[in-house]
């Protein structure tokens, strides 16, 4: 969502954002009107960006404080979310570094970085998702192991109540009412 | 004897009778693989013992809990066995005494000898491509990789239980696996009876999908060799 924001700043079709008019859609839409804003903000776009990344690390810090996510993802989203944040108040920056690398519409240098660094961010999940994956099984496998361990050690102990060394005519622990 | 069983509770009954009734004298350890019905509770019943997954964990997985079992048991050979009675009991011999010049025995429903087994044509094709890159991968010919009646001495079950593929179609992967080893494997013909209960599996795009995986997977591993599931801490415990 704050991709998206952040796209609109940069792309700078602030109208958009500015009013939900028909008229002014047309007008944004305008080619002329877009070539000359690129990189260029209203500030109530500078707004909307910021608005929009402080909710959203606001959103990811009640996750880390709240639900347990683990900070390491934390930290890859939050630096995400200041990435963009940057970008949205100073777009002049993805100008500059989209000019830098030769590529003409500053917003597609951010949709091939963002789409680039979400594939690896996939990526390392599933090898991550396959690993414990893997480690779910072993632990089912062991658990499965173990009941069925417990349950022949149970049998042998209700076969011979009296373990050898056991005065004679004590009474067999009872201490576990076998309703299994 | 190692039966894996998902929701058999209509034939495990009879399995286990069966199984009693020709060769008494072997353990039997039925893998519950998260079933729903009573399968667990029917196998317990009859004498089995029964390891009982919290969950789902597909063919694979039940099958390495039941090496895992055998391994940790201290066997010296078990035998896989399909839950659903398609496999004769009578033929268990046949397998064990291919171990004493093999490590693993495969029985075959395709070998010479067995009995015919009708498939259909895209099943077919689909099993030729599959045989076929077996063929080149292990150098040898085998006729029927996905048996669910096998053989394994200890050297093979210790292997198994560590190294175990866990997805469908996991018996080509580990006859490949298997065969990379070193283990020796031979292949028995066997007859297949009727299934007792329950659908076979037909072609569909899922089992597209897994037989283009398993052979990608293969070929993957010609490249590199050392590749191999994650290592299983072995489970402390258990009798000798």
């Amino acid at each position: 969502m704050i991709g998206l924001t952040g796209l609109f700043a940069s792309v700078g079709v602030d109208s958009l954002f500015a009013s939900v008019g028909v008229d002014s859609l047309f007008a944004s839409v305008g080619v002329d009107d877009r070539l000359d804003e690129i990189g260029e903000m209203t500030p109530r776009t500078h707004l909307l960006v910021m608005i929009g990344a402080v909710v959203c690390i606001g959103f990811i810090l009640r996750l880390v404080r709240r639900h347990g996510l683990r900070s390491k993802y934390a930290l890859l989203w939050l630096t995400l979310a200041v990435v963009v944040a940057v970008l949205g108040v100073f777009p002049g920056v993805l100008v500059a570094v989209s000019r830098l690398v030769g590529i003409q519409y500053p917003p597609a240098t951010f949709l091939a970085v963002g789409v680039g660094a979400l594939i690896l961010i996939v990526i390392q999940f599933s090898w991550e998702i396959s690993r414990l994956e893997e480690r779910t099984r072993v632990l089912a496998e062991s658990a499965a192991l173990l009941a069925a361990e417990v349950e022949r050690l149970r049998a042998s102990v209700e076969d011979e109540p009296q373990a050898p060394g056991d005065a004679p005519g004590a009474v067999p622990p009872d201490d576990e009412p076998s309703s299994t | 004897m190692i039966i894996p069983a998902l929701n058999e509770a209509s034939t495990i009954a009879s399995v286990l009778t069966t199984l009693a009734g020709s060769s008494p004298d072997y353990d039997v350890a039925v893998v519950d693989d998260g079933s729903t019905d009573d399968t667990a509770a029917i196998a317990r019943a009859h004498g089995a013992t029964v390891l009982s997954l919290p969950f789902n964990l597909g063919i694979g997985g039940a099958l390495r809990a039941g090496f895992r079992y055998a391994v940790a048991q201290g066997y010296d050979a078990a035998v896989q066995l399909d839950a659903d009675g398609q496999h004769d009991p009578e033929l268990i011999p046949v397998l064990l005494e291919q171990l004493t010049a093999a490590n693993m025995a495969i029985g075959s429903r395709f070998a010479d000898g067995g009995a015919d087994y009708q498939v259909g044509r895209t099943r077919r094709i689909a099993m030729r491509s599959l045989e076929l890159t077996v063929r080149v991968l292990t150098g040898r010919r085998y006729t029927d990789t996905s048996s669910g009646f096998r053989a394994f001495d200890r050297s093979v079950l210790e292997y198994f239980a560590q190294t175990y593929p866990a997805e469908y179609m996991e018996s080509v992967e580990a006859l490949v696996n298997a065969s990379y080893e070193g283990f020796r494997i031979v292949e028995v013909p066997i007859d297949m009876r009727e299934r007792a209960g329950g659908t076979p599996s037909t072609m569909h795009l899922g089992l597209a999908y897994h037989y283009v995986r398993v052979i990608s997977t293969l070929l993957a591993r010609v490249r590199s060799r050392s590749r191999v599931a994650a290592p299983v801490a072995p489970v402390t415990g258990g009798p000798r």
